[in-house]
């Protein structure tokens, strides 16, 4: 069993960013206690392809069958550690907008129509190098209740799942060339620049002609000791 | 020769978390057959059957409705699944919400053994915690003891470490039955941990 790496918090949005109004009664104002890692962060469930459905990591067809509207869009990347490890076997889950800007979700009343073709969810697990790809439509900019003039960014979330429970991490991905991402006060949640990080690169060397645009975002999750942690077998 | 990355920046979940990993829950049928984490054991788990029920209230003592908590945790005999021996009707993991109109989140489980810690020394039973929300910029940290193991709780190493240990410490309400509610500030803020 081998601890985990631990985390470097200067790299992270602090709790409170009042800029951020929701953080303002929700960030806890105490220090994080702060300990190595146990058995309980060094172990995590672990899922495998049986648990995947053939269209998971298509989000143009995987609510209906008939294609969503929009920009369509290839998303990959692959998954490494802090110590450049590829990390196999990682479960990504993402969420997003449709073209218009607007959630399937019952508490999202943007005036964008739903896309009823359009779910906005999708998952898959990292190959043997790490990698992933998902298939999908650009998710448009959105308005949001921030008490100003505030959008967000063209943006996909991304939940990872490495390989022990302390190793997870949620974020999200934007897109380069947003002029949106500098303006808004969640993506510079993130001290020092560090958003650049969050932002996907235009891959036209993946790009399909007279198909799907292509970003390539590469995510770097919390390290472990370089002994390597026998992962458990047995999936969900 | 190893080139060091730096660790990708979290960002907040956001309200819409429900979409992406439980929208069944949200009423959202046909992207997935099921969500993933529906439960942390299967028919046959041994141990006790417990229910953990609370809330999640923000500085103002307000509700939050739209959290979403992982819970992890150990078999009976205190074996994280996936190791050796582990009960294989035990899968330790579960995604829960706080409901859109209650506020309330619940967890039916089976009671977790001790598990070994740093040092030789064993950890009190617990279940981890990782709590996602809007406003929440990194997701949370926390556990939740039992208030009937109160001699593993005194020896726990990491319940000890907390500054404010009773803020981890699940109230019996009847047998098999605890009531955990997490506060993000305030006088009784709940610990978070960073590890
Ligand atoms: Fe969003």
């Amino acid at each position: 069993m081998s601890g985990l790496l631990p985390r470097n918090r200067a790299l992270h949005p602090p709790a409170l960013t009042p800029e951020y109004r929701s953080t303002r009664l929700r960030a806890p104002l105490r220090p994080l206690v702060a300990l190595p890692s146990t058995l309980s962060e060094e172990t995590g469930p672990v899922f495998g392809h049986g648990m995947l459905e053939p269209n998971d990591s298509d989000l143009i067809v995987n609510f209906t069958g008939t294609p969503a509207l929009g920009e369509r869009v290839i998303v990959h990347g692959q998954v490494r550690d802090e110590d450049a490890r590829a990390i196999p076997g990682a479960l990504i889950e993402i969420w997003q907008a449709n073209a218009g800007g607007r959630y399937r979700h019952k508490n999202d009343s943007y005036l964008a129509p739903l896309d009823p073709n359009f779910g906005g969810a999708g998952r898959t697990l990292t190959d043997d190098q790490g990698r992933y790809r998902f298939l999908t439509v650009r998710p448009g900019a959105y308005p949001w209740p921030n008490g100003g003039n505030n959008w967000r960014p063209m943006h996909i979330h991304f939940s990872l799942f490495g390989a022990g429970f302390g190793q997870r991490l949620i974020t999200q991905m934007y897109f380069e060339g947003d002029p949106l991402i500098a303006l808004c006060p969640i993506a510079q949640t993130v001290p020092e620049g560090g958003v650049d990080r969050l932002v996907a690169r235009l891959d036209m060397d993946t790009a399909i002609p007279m198909d799907a645009l292509a970003y390539r975002f590469d995510i770097v999750l919390r390290g472990r000791d370089q002994t390597m942690f026998e992962n458990c077998k047995e999936g969900l | 020769m190893t080139e060091r990355l730096p660790e990708s920046p979290s960002q907040t979940a956001g309200p819409y978390v429900h979409i992406g990993l439980v929208p069944n829950l949200l009423g959202i049928s046909g992207l997935y057959p099921h969500d993933f984490g529906a439960s942390p054991i299967k028919n046959g788990a041994m141990g006790e059957k417990i229910r953990i029920v609370g809330n999640v209230l923000d500085g103002d003592g307000t509700l939050i409705r739209d959290a979403l908590l992982e819970t992890w945790q150990a078999d009976a005999g205190g074996r994280y699944p996936g190791t050796e021996g582990a009960d294989p009707n035990v899968t330790g993991w579960a995604r829960r919400i706080t409901d859109l109109k209650t506020g309330a989140w619940q967890l039916d489980t089976i009671k977790p053994g001790a598990v070994p810690g740093p040092d030789g020394a064993s950890m009190a039973p617990h279940v981890s915690v990782f709590l996602v929300a809007r406003g929440i910029n990194t997701g949370l940290q926390t556990r939740i003891y039992f208030a009937d193991e109160a001699r593993a709780n005194a020896a726990c190493p990491i319940l000890s470490k907390a500054d404010r240990p009773d803020t981890l410490i699940a109230r019996q309400t009847a047998p098999g039955a605890y009531r955990f509610d997490i506060r993000l500030q305030g006088p009784d803020e709940t610990t978070f941990f960073d590890i």
